[in-house]
């Protein structure tokens, strides 16, 4: 599903990765480990198609309609309500069935009864759930999570562990986190980078 | 097509909805075209001719409009959100498209009260005037909305846009106001006309590069 050969980015005369070659089959999850400035993040931007390889090949096979992308910033509007946020995703997704599968969701995320609030006004911990929504809304084949457990309480977290561990298998994972002992339960490949 | 235009109208809508919600731009715009205006009807000494007002008239629409074209990806450069909409399965194009309705409409709305006020302060402007604002609104809103994004993405993003939204925009002025001063303004109009048709293109074409790394 994902197979990087000699992978290289650089910006400017800053190099981010060198060199890098793995590959994911489909179904596999893979968890993408490393400090701080290890290039985890360019990473998985790579791979989602918002930066380019300075050098290598990167194949993905899904389109980016397949694709689900949980980055640093839950890239919801603030001003847009949560139930407007999804609708809005939902829409250019082409979710079918979309307002009950928003439904679904917000159940399933603990975001039913603060839906019609504006994400301007939720705490981190909510934004991050509502990212997680957003992110799983169109049932992508391929979903990049990057620090996923950010924001997240002792619940959101616990749900989270239970979204991965329920996804394993039917879809395949890639998640970039520094603290890699967070998803140690959760069997799962690993990708070091220094 | 249809799907194309569904994109675009869904991503629109947005955009007028954040404004009605946020209110940080059109109020913005209004405020500045009647001071503006104001401005010039106490600056311009009394017996100027209507050649120097009309083209005033088009100094503040031309400067109206970059205030506005200013705030057009403030969301998306502040929330990270440009990552977003270019991950959506949308031809990225729309996203354009979207953004140039919506500043179109805050422009619109902005002279609505703006050629009133001028009549107010000046006197009132004639069919050809009327049409090429209407006409120079699409150019402005086809270069600009490309150049908002560049700007977005850029530092000093502030100094960017007018930089260079300003000579870009000069054909504009030119046709405009040519088409406001001149009897049988109908080539001033065919001018700008063209200069919508071919930066429209150029914009909608290139819009992918310049939000893509």
């Amino acid at each position: 599903m994902i197979s990087a050969k000699e992978l290289s980015k650089r910006y400017g005369f800053k190099r981010v990765l060198e060199g890098l070659t793995f590959d994911v089959a489909r179904g596999d999850f893979l968890v993408v480990t490393g400090p701080n400035g290890s290039g985890k993040t360019t990473l998985l931007r790579l791979c989602v198609g918002l930066a380019i390889p300075t050098a290598g090949t990167l194949e993905i096979e899904p389109h980016r309609s397949r694709i689900g992308f949980l980055g640093h910033e839950p890239l919801v509007y603030r001003e847009l309500t949560i139930l407007e946020n999804l609708d809005l995703y939902g829409r250019l997704y082409r979710v079918p069935e979309r307002r009950e599968r928003i439904g679904m969701l917000l159940e399933r995320f603990g975001l039913w009864d603060s839906r019609r609030e504006r994400a301007s006004a939720l705490s981190r911990g909510q934004l991050q759930r509502l990212a997680l929504c957003r992110a799983v809304l169109h049932k992508p084949d391929l979903l990049i999570l990057d620090e996923p457990f950010s924001g997240l309480d002792t619940d959101g977290a616990a749900l989270l562990d239970r979204e991965l561990t329920g996804m394993r298998g039917q879809r395949t994972l890639l998640v970039a986190t520094h603290d890699p002992e967070r998803i140690a339960p959760l069997e799962s490949g690993r990708l070091a980078l220094a | 097509m249809r799907r194309y235009f569904g994109d675009a109208a869904v991503l629109a809508r947005k955009d007028l909805r954040l404004e009605l919600r946020a209110r940080d731009t059109l109020p913005a715009m209004l405020l500045f075209v009647l001071s503006i205006l104001a401005v010039f009807h106490f600056a311009l000494p009394s017996g100027s001719s209507r050649l120097a007002e009309l083209g005033l008239l088009w100094v503040a629409i031309i400067f109206t409009a970059l205030l506005g074209l200013g705030r057009a990806f403030v969301a998306e450069r502040e929330q990270g959100l440009l990552d977003a909409l270019v991950l959506a399965p949308c031809d990225r194009s729309t996203i354009w498209l979207a953004k140039g309705i919506a500043t179109f409409a805050f422009l619109a709305v902005a002279e609505l009260v703006a050629l009133p006020a001028f009549a107010l302060f000046f006197s009132p402007v004639g069919w050809a005037t009327i049409a090429g604002v209407v006409l120079a609104d699409v150019g402005i809103c086809a270069v600009g909305t490309l150049l908002s994004a560049m700007a977005a993405a850029g530092r000093a993003r502030e100094l960017l846009l007018p930089l260079l939204f300003l000579p870009l925009a000069l054909p504009i002025v030119i046709g405009g106001v040519g088409a406001s001063v001149v009897h049988g303004s109908g080539r001033y109009l065919g001018f700008l006309a063209l200069y919508d048709a071919i930066f429209a293109v150029l914009a909608w074409a290139s819009f992918e590069y310049v939000v893509t790394e």
